[in-house]
């Protein structure tokens, strides 16, 4: 248990100190929901109709794009060979560097969507439901995308190969973490079905990604 | 406490660097590994702290806690030195005895002997390549593991610093440690040779 | 970093001490006259009270611009000049340009609320200033992103000229982008028509923030140079061996 807290506090640190990456997320986030608006137009009740889907399409490139050097940094210092020779299981230990990237990246993206609902003219009860419907499912963002930032290590790149690999795996989490939001906003789905299955899935995630990262990791060895 | 490997194979790439190796260290022993370029010293080290898969053969550590691995009671210290320049120097040595299990009393008691002592509160990020070196043996001082697997472990350390790591291999050796270490240089202590791939 | 190079910033940091305090008491003496004026201006027939924002808005949104042309100068002093003056002098405007683009939203979106129903509206001038906080902070990204100073201060340099030229054209383009798309903009401001009423308040806050830019700045200069030095004695702290230390 202190070994894990010391790898999230460590982690966390070092995104949020010079060098780290933590905030470059929040601003990509509203960099892209900026542009939208100059693709479909400044038409408020159209933006407002897409406001979920775009919040989510931002945040997701955002907690994804920031993935890459989630094992690759570890790998390059050395920290890698380390943490492998660990009495921690490194499938624990993989949670854990995915737990610190959710706090230091995912969070603030939760945070900021208040500022970016009002900007696609959402009310407060929508803005909520987004928010909310983040919250629960950027963890499985992050932890499905661990997997494609373990298999950048094996592969000895990053960058957009790693999107090509994990984005198609996160389509299960947009379409329902979406679904739910609209459902809060508008129906005619119950908001309660759509959530739970995003629930289920982030669950999910939190088993599968650390086994599968600490499996790719383990094969990449060099 | 004793450290063999037998009949060890080790391929890298379709490309076999080496078979047949056999080798034995036991408590209180150093062995030097050493031998030209590319004759897969690195390779050895890197097997025996279970980073490499082996093509062959098998290293086991006899005498160690039954519980535990060959890997998790040793220690490598590899070209690389496993710091975060954006922390502190003391912030990155208590990193990693939390989370390898050390004892926290240890950590400044580590730093002094390396001769960082003076530095603790400045980040990783301004101290020289020796100084990052010095930082990486105080790992090994601060987390207590019987095995040492040390790659070119002097190579950026100055004539002082080699001393004082001589004085700390020394320690090791004589509380029962054992070290396999690939050098170029001679290891200022009394170690055994094991001469690897003189030929191509 | 050698001495020499500190030999400079060192009269600066004189100077910087000196004029500081005086710097702040006009800052506050003006606007403190600016806020009393933009109290008493009478209300506008149309817009009523709200029409007070203006004389918090307008000085941000010009400030918002006018860091960015400081940027620029400074910017061209690290890329012709290399003075570490002109680095130093780059690094410590743009958070400050940010917060006042930041404050230019704030107030513009508040102004707004009440003529538009919602806080925000894809307005041309709103937007631009939006996209301009966004550049403002990715410089300041840019600058967390580079450990070494002098390096990131070659690569802002560039960003900030690239965009000293690009802001007009976004400012073009959002202009087109938004009368493309809503002919009639409901947020016209005539700026000849004002009012001397409200011309004399809004001029002596623009004075009035104007000096507390600078004031801000120069300390924020004051405490980078501060900043560099506490890293470069760490650096010779961390070189010299024990005995010594």
């Amino acid at each position: 248990m202190i070994a894990l807290s010391a790898l999230v506090r460590r982690d966390v640190r070092v995104a949020l100190r010079v060098g780290g990456g933590a905030l470059i997320g929040v601003l990509f986030f509203l960099t892209v929901v900026v542009l939208m608006p100059f693709a479909v137009g400044p038409d408020l009740a159209l933006l407002k109709q897409l406001g979920p889907a775009i919040l989510w399409l931002g945040a997701l490139l955002a907690s994804l794009l920031t993935l890459d050097r989630l094992f690759m940094a570890d790998h390059e210092d050395g920290s890698l060979d380390v943490i492998l020779m660990s009495r921690t299981p490194l499938e624990l230990a993989c949670a854990a560097k995915a737990l610190a990237h959710w706090l230091a990246v995912g969070l603030p993206l939760i945070i900021a969507t208040p500022v970016l609902g009002l900007l696609l003219n959402l009310d407060g009860a929508a803005t909520g439901a987004v928010a909310l419907t983040l919250f629960v499912g950027t963890p499985a963002l992050t932890f499905t995308g661990m997997i494609g930032a373990a298999l950048a290590v094996t592969l000895r790149r990053g960058g957009l190969l790693l999107a090509v690999l994990v984005l198609p795996l996160s389509i299960p989490v947009l379409i329902f973490g979406v679904a739910a939001s609209q459902a809060a906003i508008s129906g005619p789905l119950p908001f309660g079905t759509p959530f739970s299955i995003l629930c289920a899935l982030s669950l999910a995630s939190l088993v599968i990604g650390p086994f599968a990262a600490a499996m790719s990791l383990r094969q990449g060895l060099d | 406490m004793k450290l063999t490997g037998r009949g060890l194979r080790c391929e890298r790439g379709q490309r076999e660097v080496f078979s047949g190796l056999d080798f034995m260290v036991a408590a209180g022993e150093a062995v030097a590994v050493t031998g030209p370029n590319g004759a897969g010293k690195t390779s050895l080290l890197r097997l025996t702290a279970g980073l490499l898969a082996l093509a062959g053969g098998s290293i086991a550590l006899e005498g160690g806690e039954p519980d535990l691995t060959l890997p998790e009671q040793a220690h490598y210290l590899g070209h690389r030195d496993a710091l975060k320049p954006a922390l502190s120097v003391s912030e990155n040595l208590s990193f990693w005895q939390d989370f390898l299990g050390g004892d926290a009393a240890e950590t400044s008691h580590a730093l002094s002997v390396v001769g960082l002592d003076h530095v603790a509160h400045l980040p990783a990020a301004v101290l020289s390549a020796g100084q990052r070196r010095r930082l990486s043996v105080a790992r090994l001082l601060a987390v207590k593991r019987p095995v040492w697997l040390l790659d070119e472990p002097t190579s950026a350390l100055d004539t002082e610093g080699q001393n004082t790591f001589a004085a700390i291999m020394t320690g090791h050796l004589a509380g029962g440690g054992l070290i396999l270490a690939a050098t170029h240089a001679p290891l200022d202590v009394a170690a055994r040779e094991l001469r690897m791939g003189a030929v191509g | 970093m050698t001495l020499t190079d500190l030999a400079n910033p060192s009269r600066f940091l004189s100077l910087a001490t000196r004029i500081l305090p005086w710097l702040a008491a006009a800052t506050a003496l003006l606007l403190a006259i600016g806020l009393y004026l933009s109290a008493t201006a009478p209300d506008d027939y149309q817009q009523g009270a709200t029409v007070k924002i203006m004389f918090i808005h307008v000085p941000n949104a010009w400030l918002s611009m006018f860091v960015w042309g400081v940027m620029s100068v400074a910017a061209l002093g690290t890329l012709v000049w290399r003075h570490p003056l002109a680095d130093v002098a780059q690094k410590t405007a743009a958070p400050i340009g940010a917060a006042f683009t930041f404050l230019a939203l704030v107030t513009g979106s508040l102004w707004g609320r009440p003529m538009w129903g919602t806080y925000w509206q894809w307005d041309a001038r709103l937007t631009s200033v939006l996209i301009l906080f966004l550049m403002y902070l990715g410089l300041m990204a840019l600058w967390r992103a580079v450990d070494d100073p002098s390096r990131a201060a070659r690569a802002a340099a560039v960003l900030t000229l690239v965009g000293a030229i690009n802001i007009p054209i976004i400012k073009f383009s959002v202009d087109w982008w938004n009368t493309l798309h809503q002919p009639a903009s409901v947020f016209r401001m005539g700026g000849s028509t004002l009012d001397r009423a409200f011309l004399i308040p809004l001029l002596v806050m623009a004075v009035g923030f104007t000096l507390l830019f600078l004031t801000l700045h120069i300390a924020a200069m004051r405490n980078e140079i501060l900043r560099r030095r506490v890293r470069t004695l760490q650096m010779l702290q961390a070189s010299k061996p024990r005995a010594a230390a």
